[in-house]
């Protein structure tokens, strides 16, 4: 990785290696697992993650949540963007 | 209160002692664990069933040097199949490409490589292992041609500081994920060593500064954790992330310990795999209750609205400095014992000459 990776409605997240969503039975919860790190996710952060699959663009997966939720489209995309972002310079996802 | 305790998320699984680098800030304890005495693959690959099944997520594989053991591969393999994430913590002297081939094929998903230096002069010196250094650039090189996430772990001290910045650029050029910048911490052979090894506070200003426009050039290129040395702090850390609260140690004998350096403390039981399961040990191990929570704290910490921040900072630190383990971590400035740890920066960190003590089995050789 030479450059920040930057999110936008074009952008193709995906997880990278070394990273895995899971849910974690024994506390009831889902989290991400990364490198020598783990991040807990509320029900929110949840339905934007389980939707990375590197085959759904961001515009994809705001349609998506904007359909399920009945929320407004541009409410959802800066939600969306800012969680991704956060996670891309964190380094646990790529686009 | 423990009966409900919460499971621990993370393994710290100490294979082995046996390292070919004999680095002067090791924090593993001065009485080195034997090849003789260590836990079987049998006895591992059980211990690593039990942690799954207790909720365990992440198990880093650490030693010594963890590939000293020719099963690593199966137990990195076995935490895979089993679910749990697995970190590999590595010195990388001991690795070479087909092992690192082997390790990612049954499912390693990360690897941790220490450095000692930026240069083979530094470094070589510190880990009183010619060649290491050299050793260690090819083994980086090859995990990134496999395309495992790497972390580097700079441990930085008086002897390496000034070389903050090219160890920051040997990150990058490795195109690592994660930097983890850790000034030593005083444990075991680390505080054996603490006057040759703890640096002045210009020495860590001036890291400090380095680290923040490293950070502001190098934003979403690479992740830098800082770790800065207790001695000049002014809160603690949350060592642990609190005592019994997330991790779980397991020695190369397969005693389970709180942290990796609580038997320095006087008066834990400490039980071994096996004697019983893992979860009750956990759950009311004598060792583990000891401190867990907030019940065991004096003041300042028990009036203080960092106790469940904090936790009262190290218990081993408060251990080699205050001389109790059951007070405030002397790092924190409402320690009465904060004073302590200024005098030892202050006469330690001075920037005299003291020669290492370098890691051995059988215990510091005498000088």
């Amino acid at each position: 990785m030479s450059e920040r990776t930057v999110i936008d409605e074009a952008s193709l997240p995906a997880f990278p290696r070394g990273v895995r969503l899971k849910h974690d039975e024994a506390r009831a919860q889902w989290v991400i697992l990364a490198p020598e790190r783990m991040f807990v996710l509320d029900d929110i952060g949840l339905a934007i993650m389980q939707r990375v699959d590197g085959e759904r663009m961001v515009s994809a997966i705001v349609d998506d949540l904007a359909d399920a939720f009945q929320a407004p489209r541009e409410q959802i995309l800066g939600d969306v963007i800012g969680m991704l972002q956060g996670f891309a310079d964190k380094g646990v996802l790529s686009a | 209160m423990t009966g409900n305790h919460p499971p621990p998320l993370a393994l710290l699984a100490e294979l082995t002692h046996r390292c070919p680098l004999r680095c002067p800030y090791c924090s593993n304890p001065l009485e080195l664990s034997r090849r003789s005495a260590e836990m079987n693959t049998e006895e591992w690959l059980g211990l690593l069933d039990e942690a799954a099944g207790l909720g365990i997520l992440q198990v880093h594989f650490s030693g010594g040097e963890p590939a000293a053991r020719d099963d690593l591969e199966i137990m990195v393999e076995h935490a895979e199949q089993i679910g749990i994430y697995t970190n590999l913590i590595t010195s990388g002297v001991l690795l070479d490409e087909n092992r690192l081939k082997g390790l990612a094929a049954k499912g390693l998903q990360h690897v941790q490589l220490s450095f000692q230096g930026a240069t083979p002069e530094i470094a070589d010196r510190i880990g009183g292992y010619p060649g290491g250094h050299e050793k260690k650039l090819e083994i980086a090189r090859i995990v990134g041609e496999i395309g495992l996430p790497l972390t580097v772990n700079a441990v930085m001290s008086r002897g390496n500081l000034h070389q903050l910045d090219a160890m920051i650029e040997l990150a990058v050029g490795f195109g690592a994920q994660r930097l983890e910048i850790a000034n030593v911490q005083y444990y075991g052979w680390g505080l054996l060593n603490r006057r040759a090894l703890l640096p002045t506070r210009a020495q860590l200003d001036q890291a400090t500064a380095t680290v923040d426009a490293a950070r502001e050039r190098l934003k979403g290129v690479l992740v830098i954790d800082y770790v800065v040395p207790d001695y000049y702090a002014r809160r603690p850390k949350s060592c642990m992330g609190g005592w019994g609260q997330r991790f779980l140690n397991i020695n190369p004998e397969g005693r389970v310990l709180p942290c990796h350096a609580a038997e320095t403390i006087p008066g834990l039981v400490f039980e071994r795999v096996g004697d019983r399961p893992l979860g009750e040990i956990w759950r009311d191990g004598q060792a583990f209750t000891a401190f867990r929570g907030t019940g065991w704290m004096p003041e300042p910490c028990m009036s203080c609205d960092q106790r469940e921040i904090d936790w009262g900072g190290c218990r081993c630190q408060a251990m080699a400095v205050a001389g109790r383990a059951d007070v405030a971590d002397p790092a924190c400035e409402l320690s009465p014992d904060h004073d302590k740890m200024l005098a030892i920066a202050a006469a330690e960190g001075s920037g005299d000459g003291a020669d290492y003590v370098y890691r051995r089995i059988g215990g510091p050789a005498k000088r």
